[in-house]
């Protein structure tokens, strides 16, 4: 990479914040995260852009329900086959949120670095946050995403290899990124507790949010409990934090509310609070 | 030793022998990660070598790592001994 393309970048970067959902591990919860916490900021009133990075394997765009509107793609973006116009859905229930699909049929080494960059540069000048969804694994595609990102959720379920994965990606942060690599200070990590379950945690089954906690060593920005209701605003297409009557929908809602940088205690950390909501909507 | 108590708090306490599992499992990872000099993956190495002739520990029984605290570097090693040598209270890493 030129010094001269990254000064142009550098100076472009300040008017956008990109983030990027990450994980190692697949199937923990980055794109029905990804899919919350940019609908959470555009409800919040931030322009929000999210990003699916995930080629060859598309799936936010059936999660934010959008699947039929998809005409171009990132690929297509990157490669000069759509303008990044042509290519943004603009939510229809959300004025301030917008999603760019991966494509479906290229490999991920369609995501060069260059214009991965372009485009993100082109996102920043429109949007306050860029959301990116990164596939799973520690290869191309993951590198892609996390590449540009000035913060990072670490998506992480209370199991072994999950945990053990995010520890490897928080590695990858520190050294394969662009603030690393350019001396230009660190990615700020954040840990999503995802798929939680407090009943099975009391039980001894399960590795507790301390646990986690002081084995990434990272700040917790949320606990996101096992839900029913991730399935059922799943099949509709509608990202779970549009209901914040559900435990996981409001979980998100708290979430996005702390990244702001409002004080909200975590809740679903213990039985007696998940059995109220359990109660209220059958989980 | 009654047996039955030992089985009873394996099945309650899965999650703590996941904890110490993976306690273990990142701080190996982290090894390679921080900045430290050149010389530390040789010197475990070595380490593990000299434990060997004395005990079977795992691969995975040797860690180092240098920390910066305060102004002053530290050599930090740490050496998880097989089950036997503990008195068999500890569950240890797996050994694959
Ligand atoms: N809090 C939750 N409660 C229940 N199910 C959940 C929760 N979060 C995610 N899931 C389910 O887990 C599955 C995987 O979720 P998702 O697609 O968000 O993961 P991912 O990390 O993006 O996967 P991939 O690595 O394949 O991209 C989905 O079926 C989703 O509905
Ligand atoms: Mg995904």
């Amino acid at each position: 990479m030129t010094r001269h393309l990254l000064i142009i970048f550098g100076g472009l970067s300040a008017l956008a914040k990109i983030i990027v959902v990450t994980s190692g591990k697949g199937g923990v919860g980055k794109t029905t995260t990804s899919a919350s916490f940019a609908t959470g900021l555009a409800v919040r009133g931030y322009k929000t852009a999210v990003v699916d990075f995930d080629v060859g394997l598309r799936n936010l765009d059936l999660i934010m329900g959008v699947e039929r509107r998809v005409v171009f793609d990132f690929v297509n973006v990157i490669q000069g086959e759509a303008t990044l116009r042509q290519a943004l859905i603009r939510d229809k229930r959300y004025d301030n949120l917008a999603i760019l699909a991966a494509s479906q049929t290229r490999d991920k080494e369609a995501l060069t670095i260059d214009g991965v960059q372009r485009v993100l540069e082109e996102l920043a000048k429109e949007f306050d946050y860029v959301v990116c969804d990164s596939p799973a694994g520690i290869e191309h595609g993951a590198y892609a995403a996390m590449y540009f990102a000035d913060e990072a959720l670490v998506v992480t379920n209370p199991e072994v290899s999950s945990v053990r994965d995010s520890d490897r990606v928080l590695g990858l942060l520190s050294s394969k990124t662009r603030k690393a690599e350019q001396g230009e200070g660190t990615v700020r990590e954040h840990l999503v507790l995802t798929r939680y379950n407090p009943a099975r945690v009391a039980k001894g089954e399960m590795l507790s949010v301390d646990d986690v906690t002081d084995i990434l060593a990272i700040p917790l920005l949320g606990i996101i409990p096992e839900s029913q209701a991730v399935l059922n605003s799943s099949n509709q297409g509608v990202p779970v934090v549009a209901d914040t009557e559900t435990d996981a929908g409001s979980a998100y809602a708290d979430m996005v509310a702390r990244f702001l940088g409002e004080e909200r205690a975590h809740r679903f950390v213990e039985v007696e609070k998940k059995g109220f909501l359990g109660r209220l909507f059958g989980t | 030793m009654d047996w039955m108590k030992l089985f009873r708090s394996e099945r309650k306490n899965s999650a703590h022998v996941a904890r110490d599992r993976l306690k273990l499992v990142v701080m190996h990872q982290r090894e390679g990660r921080g900045a430290g000099p050149d010389w530390l993956p040789r010197l475990r190495e070595d380490l593990l070598a000299v434990v060997r002739r004395y005990t079977e520990v795992a691969d995975d029984a040797v860690h180092v790592r240098v920390q910066h605290d305060q102004g002053v570097d530290l050599l930090e090693m740490n050496i998880a001994l097989p089950e036997e040598e503990r008195g068999g209270s500890v569950s240890k890493a797996g050994s694959t």
